[in-house]
């Protein structure tokens, strides 16, 4: 952002400006080195180690790490479970926010009233959203007391089947029904956010455009998918990028609503992680684990960030 | 202008050192912040996870009694919540990892112990303290050895729950006509008839795997009897021996008899639907027996009744809390002051009625336990011990829980060839 200062580079060195520029930002580039690709590093040399007691064991181990739990049941439904969850969220959080952009941009009366409400599950925080979710989508109590009188009760979350699945190695591939309350709940708390993104970005559209495609004789329904939405589309990327880390990484929701459930139809790595860590004394099990998350989230985090470089330039 | 500049770095490295350091800090933070009171007061941190109703109220009564008779020494109540200390467990691997035990921490005797924090030889033997105060004949031998390595021994039992029991709504027993079954077949002949009667046979809450595992170690016990159950768990005795496989599908029987939302209830959830009729049985270590009692306000033996799992009478499986003394720490000889302190019958007996256990000790004081304690202090004199697997005793951590994820995943695939080859895999490695 700042580029402007080496512009003015003199030929030989930096300016003072620019020292006390560097000098500031030592620190925190130290810290930055230390304590985030530090510890990558060392998480990464502690997944290809021995060390799955509680003894430290750091003598190398390979890839064994990593055979084991893609070879694991665990590992493999919790792989399933994610591509599933980070679907059905990021699609809803888009569609949801969408929609509720539009409809609030529609300069309607007590406009600020619903964009609060809306707005309002963000902030919580996902263990709130959790356990709040999970006596509301209780199978015996919550909302399926209200959904008895019409003769349906959805198990929600303790719904052990898979739809639509095969056998994939060790598991059932399909869509696991219980990963739908789950998805619930995410976009509960996280459709405020796309909300706030997509009015912020519909505000941005030139009211001419829109004046411009009416004159053309274009309907409102055609305003909206030739103009106003293609002229979001860098909204929605980022929705996606931010959604998709969350969703990638989440562990605090899972946790406090479901655990890793029956059969392990909503557990998740970040779990898994967790459980093999702390409870089970498999260090580098949990640092496997952690590497093929960071692997994961790199896959949709780096193209990003490299196209939105090339922008700035 | 220059200069200025140079204060501000140097100025912002301070403050990030300054920050660096108080992280670390922290971990002996605890010792030093309490010597402000005067340089004769020591401190000893207790790490626990108890901080449920009546425990919590022990643990409070055990740390006032201790204080008021070492007026010089401060205990510290470091509790984290969770039941079963499944996130104190995560603190204080953390803890220990990092050079920064507690003073002495709750641990389940046997391999949670001995397999666990002793094998990564983080603890001090205890032998001296045993031999000081002559607690080799007042903790019973098969106790001692649950807390013991190679010879040495490593903590301070507190107190004892017994994993074997099974409640039930005596209500529900008796309009159904139904008698305290003692064998595997007594037990699915009363679970068909109440099941006939609409009325769920067995509670269960398996949101976290350990109650499904309990189940499953107690049916072991009762098929495989102590002997056998112990060599099962010291590798003598191989998982896909043909009576495991019997053990398995026992297991598998009694989980056609549970309600059908048990992923969502924690156990207390469970015992819930014991208390008001719903269902007739939960098998739960007897700190249910306080849940009853104290939260559900029902009377033992007349709401609600109790009796060993089927096949397990003369069996006793143990859950016992311990304290050990960690290496690493300041004080030692202040920490074992404390742990001769828990040792003792004075301390067990203030703890213990709280907390809803019987003490380790054989000698206690009888007359402060209700009905139910002195029953379960009479057959624990008299009982064999055997290690409790799902509360960590029988197999280090790793076993476990693999263990829990072949247990979870049984409850819902019941594949019994699965089941039994992954416990062998996971046992390999045991």
């Amino acid at each position: 952002m700042e580029e402007a200062p080496s512009k003015r580079k003199h030929k030989k060195g930096f300016t003072k400006d620019q020292w006390t520029a560097v000098a500031f930002l030592i620190p925190s580039i130290i810290l930055i080195l230390v304590f985030v690709y530090g510890f990558i590093g060392w998480t990464g040399y502690v997944s290809v180690s021995n060390w799955n007691t509680l003894t430290p064991d750091f003598s190398f181990a390979g890839l064994k790490n990593y055979i084991y739990l893609f070879q694991d049941f665990r590992f493999q439904a919790d792989l399933r479970n994610t591509v599933f969850f980070t679907i059905f969220f990021i699609g809803l959080v888009i569609v949801m926010g969408l929609g509720l952009g539009i409809l609030i941009d529609q300069k309607l009366k007590g406009e600020s009233f619903f964009r609060n409400i809306f707005l309002f599950p963000m902030a919580l925080s996902f263990i709130v959203t959790g356990v709040v979710w999970q006596w509301l989508l209780n199978p015996s109590t919550g909302i399926n007391q209200f959904f008895q009188f019409f003769g349906i009760t959805p198990k929600w979350y303790t719904d052990t089947n898979i739809l639509a699945g095969f056998e994939w190695g060790k598991i059932e591939f399909g869509v696991p029904v219980a990963i739908i309350a789950v998805v619930i709940a995410a976009v509960w708390q996280m459709t405020g956010f796309s909300l706030a993104m997509y009015l912020a970005g519909l505000r941005g559209i030139p009211n001419e455009l829109r004046e411009a495609a009416r004159m053309d004789g274009a309907s409102e329904f055609q305003i909206y998918r030739k103009v106003v939405i293609p002229m979001l589309m860098p909204i929605t990327v980022s929705v996606i990028i931010i959604m998709a880390h969350i969703s990638l990484k989440i562990f605090d929701l899972i946790y406090a609503m479901t655990g890793s459930g029956a059969n392990f139809v909503t557990d998740v790595p970040a779990v898994y992680m967790y459980e093999a860590t702390f409870k089970g004394n498999y260090y580098a099990n949990g640092a496997a684990i952690a590497i093929i998350m960071l692997l994961v989230v790199a896959v949709f985090i780096i193209p990003y960030l490299w196209n939105s470089r090339k922008g700035d330039n | 202008m220059k200069k200025l500049y140079g204060f501000f770095f140097i100025l912002s490295l301070v403050l990030v050192l300054a920050a660096c350091s108080s992280g670390s800090n922290d971990a002996e933070g605890s010792s030093d912040s309490d010597s402000e009171g005067g340089e004769s007061s020591s401190t000893v941190e207790i790490f626990s996870w108890w901080t449920g109703a009546g425990e919590e109220d022990g643990l409070l009564a055990l740390i006032d009694l201790f204080e008021e008779e070492n007026p010089d020494l401060t205990i510290e109540n470091a509790a984290v919540a969770g039941g079963a200390g499944t996130n104190a467990k995560a603190v204080l691997a953390t803890r220990m990892e990092g050079d920064d035990p507690p003073s002495t921490f709750q641990v389940h005797g046997g391999d949670e112990l001995n397999e666990g924090w002793v094998a990564a030889d983080k603890m001090q033997p205890l032998n001296d303290l045993y031999e000081e105060n002559g607690w080799e004949e007042k903790f019973p031998e098969e106790l001692i050895e649950l807390v013991s390595k190679d010879g040495d021994i490593y903590s301070v039992p507190v107190n004892i729950h017994r994993g074997n029991v099974i409640f039930y709504n005596k209500k529900v027993f008796e309009e159904n006509g139904i008698e305290e079954p003692e064998t595997f077949e007594e037990f699915f002949a009363a679970s068909q008839k109440l099941k006939d009667a609409g009325v769920t046979p067995m509670a269960l809450g398996d949101k976290n795997s350990w109650p499904a595992t309990q189940i499953f170690e107690n049916v072991l016990l009762g098929v495989l009897g102590p002997d056998d159950y112990k060599k099962l768990f010291e590798g003598e005795i191989p998982f896909d021996d043909e009576r495991v496989v019997e053990a398995v599908e026992t297991f598998g029987k009694i989980l056609d008899n549970i309600n059908e939302d048990h992923a969502a209830r924690n156990w207390q959830d469970s015992a819930q639907l014991v208390a008001n009729g719903e269902a007739a049985m939960l098998n739960m270590g007897d700190w249910a027996k306080g849940y009853f009692v104290n939260d559900l306000e029902m009377k033992t033996d007349e709401d609600f009744g109790y009796f060993e799992f089927p096949g397990t009478k003369g069996e006793f499986q143990v859950v016992t809390d311990t304290f050990g003394l960690p290496k690493g720490i300041e004080n030692p000889d202040e920490v074992k002051k404390f742990l001769t302190f828990l040792g003792s019958t004075e301390a067990q007996d203030v703890f213990n009625p709280l907390k809803g256990s019987i003490p380790a000790r054989t000698d206690a004081d009888e007359s402060k336990y209700d009905a139910y304690g002195k029953e379960a202090m009479k057959d624990f004199g008299e009982s064999r011990l055997v290690p409790s697997l799902a509360h960590g005793s029988a197999a280090a951590a790793g076993f476990l829980t693999k263990a829990n994820q072949a247990v979870n995943i049984f409850v819902t695939q019941r594949d019994v060839d699965n089941f039994i080859e992954a416990l062998k895999t996971a046992s390999q490695e045991m």
